[in-house]
């Protein structure tokens, strides 16, 4: 008990959140032509994400949607340095990650992420508030002071640290566990939030008591969230900011009404139209895309989405189109149609909306 | 009234062992020609057992099933091994969400279809291969000659779920059980598949039973739709009465869920809690624990349907039995 004070103050240093060094201004992280080629058999590699910028500004959600293999959990992984990447640099708060003011595990205390399976996400033979403990424990703080914050982020998460604490993973249901590892995301007071697919496992039900509680602690703890999923409606409630990817690259990024109201990549169409429809006097009548989404093995030259586009002309299967913002709205897109004197026939000759 | 494809009456399903687990508890509903009939449910709310119970696919020995199961006018409980084999795939047939498991690795897709076409009706090699090639080319897969000779992992994902409809359909079956045939696709291949099971419905007049826990799905393809908690079926309806009039609170729980109406950023009206485990079979309301609405009166009665109106059933202590309707 006589150690209290003196532990005290390096737990308060320890837990503090990150300074806001580069001002409100400055993104919070700034992702510039990140690339992940994957080696697979003979010289053949998968281009899983292919030199993509963009930004996830301070205190707000970007979500980012894409069918399998569009490289939407590659690049939550690159941004997190649980893989190296092949080129890019990341930016986070202005400083450069992995470099000399942002060593790795500093950048680590400031971004967490929760995965999709939260079964394997925690290890099963420590018990759920050791796991919760264990990184605060990593970055120097004593056991007890590690375990107090556990406990105290579990009663946060809505798990009554009294009865869950000393529960091991098996002994939760999927809901339960999907929190503690949020909890754990919590636990060194990040500023960076990755949720990969967090909510996807879940039944309905207990996913909108999670997504309630995601926008809790947003809230509460002054968060930055990326939320990557493939169910538009959630990304749609969720998210400041949407960014679409296909067969590795981004196709659209732009604030979330406007993108969903008056999407500019035929793509993004597509993928908005194959939704279920909520009303069955509506219903769907003809399918967006036919086929599957192509693997990222040999993707298409040109503008990677051609073959599939109702639009293409002969400039779609050579140049590929840069992602441009035509309007100053902060809404950019890929599409050779959406930019003016691009050479497409449906390209605007003024800079205005396409239809 | 025309006589149901499928009548199912107060069907109990018991999964024997440390402890028991009460799946399903006395579900009841009838399916006419035709109709595609849409089981909504969570995980573990008795959808897939009830669908399962159809084609008597549940472990024998360690399943109790009482309760009564017409398919086509013929009781299927009593059904003799050699006739069950004929029910299977000839009469009712099954879709699957997983069809890589669906086929079996090393024989082609051609030679599996072309089986089952002999299976179920006399015809030679010849004459079953040209039905399998007439198949694929139902199910509009791209150069079916070729995809014929191709084994299952050399298909894409929706490529070899439009195969494993194809198998389903080789025995001109009246009726399509469908286990969330859509849950592992991608979006843009999903509406495909929906639309293909719509279409092939129409034209083959089939019934469709389509488990889901996906509310938008079912909007799509299903006429009516029964919602399933705790292996009882707590409100029927067409599509439209369920979407636009639900009257019990889980269903009104799990279109808030679906963000069906949410307000952006807004905290959602969730349902809190979770499902019970089913160690014994329900006694009360099974939803009461959960229910924002309920009464002292709702955790000691057993509660029965409220009829509303034709085919529109509620098993809530609270819902108000239509009057005009007999």
């Amino acid at each position: 008990m006589d150690t209290r004070a003196t532990d005290q103050a390096p737990a308060a240093a320890i837990l503090a959140k990150g300074d806001d060094r580069g001002g409100a201004a400055t993104p919070l992280l700034a992702v510039s032509g990140l690339t992940k080629h994957f080696p697979i058999a003979r010289g053949t590699v998968v281009r899983a994400v292919d030199g993509i910028d963009f930004e996830v500004r301070k205190g707000e959600t970007l979500g980012i949607v894409g069918e399998s293999g569009c490289g939407k959990s590659t690049t939550a992984r690159l941004v997190m340095h649980l893989i190296a990447q092949d080129a890019g640099e990341l930016l986070f708060d202005g400083e450069l990650v992995d470099g000399q003011a942002l060593p790795l595990k500093a950048y680590r205390r400031q971004a967490q992420m929760v995965f999709q399976d939260s079964y394997a996400s925690l290890n099963p033979r420590m018990t759920i508030e050791a796991s919760v403990a264990f990184g605060p424990q990593v970055h120097g703080l004593s056991r007890d002071d590690a375990i107090a914050r556990a406990r105290a982020l579990l009663g946060k998460v809505g798990l009554e640290p009294a009865r869950f604490a000393g529960r091991y993973p098996h002994e939760l249901s999927g809901g339960q566990r999907q929190r503690v590892n949020i909890a754990r995301a919590l636990a060194l007071n990040p500023r960076l939030v990755i949720l990969d697919e967090a909510v996807s496992a879940l039944d309905k039900s207990v996913e909108a008591q999670v997504l309630n509680l995601l926008l809790d602690l947003r809230q509460e703890f002054d968060l930055t969230y990326v939320f990557i999923s493939h169910d538009l409606n959630v990304v749609r409630f969720m998210s400041d900011r949407v960014m679409v990817m296909y067969l590795g690259e981004i196709v659209e990024i732009g604030p979330v009404e406007a993108l969903y109201a008056r999407p500019k990549h035929p793509y993004t169409r597509a993928l908005l139209a194959a939704m279920p429809s909520m009303d069955p006097d509506r219903r769907t009548e003809e399918a967006p895309l036919a086929g599957d989404p192509p693997n990222p093995i040999n993707p298409p030259a040109g503008c990677r989405f051609h073959p599939r586009c109702p639009f293409a002309e002969a400039l779609c299967a050579t140049k590929p189109p840069a992602l441009r913002d035509s309007e100053g709205a902060g809404h950019k897109a890929a599409c050779h149609m959406a930019q003016p004197g691009s050479g497409h026939s449906r390209a605007p000759v003024a800079p205005e909306t396409v239809a | 009234m025309t006589v149901p494809l499928v009548r199912i009456e107060d069907l109990r399903v018991v999964f024997k062992g440390a402890p028991n687990v009460h799946a399903v508890n006395g579900v009841s509903l009838d399916l006419a020609p035709g109709e595609v009939l849409g089981i909504l449910g969570e995980s573990g709310s008795g959808k897939s057992v009830t669908l399962k119970t159809l084609l008597r696919l549940l472990p024998e020995r360690r399943s109790e099933i009482t309760g009564r199961i017409e398919v086509d006018g013929r009781d299927i409980m009593t059904l003799g091994k050699t006739e069950l084999a004929a029910y299977r795939g000839g009469v009712a047939s099954m879709i699957f969400q997983d069809p890589a498991l669906a086929f079996d690795p090393v024989y082609t897709i051609g030679a599996q279809i072309s089986e089952t076409v002999m299976q179920h009706a006399s015809v030679s090699r010849a004459e079953a291969d040209r039905r399998a090639l007439d198949l694929l080319e139902r199910v509009r897969i791209p150069s079916p000659e070729r995809r014929l000779k191709a084994y299952p992992h050399e298909l894409s994902g929706g490529m070899r779920q439009r195969a494993m409809i194809a198998l389903a359909l080789a025995g001109n079956p009246k009726l399509l059980l469908a286990d969330e045939p859509t849950t592992a696709l991608d979006a843009t291949v999903q509406i495909q598949i929906l639309l293909l099971i719509r279409q092939l419905q129409r034209d083959l007049g089939m019934g469709v039973i389509f488990v889901t826990h996906d509310i938008g799905v079912a909007v799509e393809i299903c006429d009516r739709i029964a919602i399933m908690y705790a292996g009882q079926i707590v409100e029927t309806g067409t599509v439209r009465e369920l979407i636009r009039d639900a009257r019990h609170p889980y269903t009104r729980g799990l279109l808030a869920a679906n963000l069906h109406g949410a307000i952006k950023g807004e905290r959602l009206d969730a349902i809190p809690g979770a499902p019970p485990a089913l160690h014994t079979a329900p006694t009360c309301c099974p939803f009461a624990p959960r229910c924002s609405e309920a009464m002292d009166a709702c955790l000691q009665t057993r509660v029965t349907d409220v009829q509303l109106g034709k085919g529109r059933r509620v098993r809530c202590l609270k819902a108000v039995p239509e009057h005009a309707v007999p």
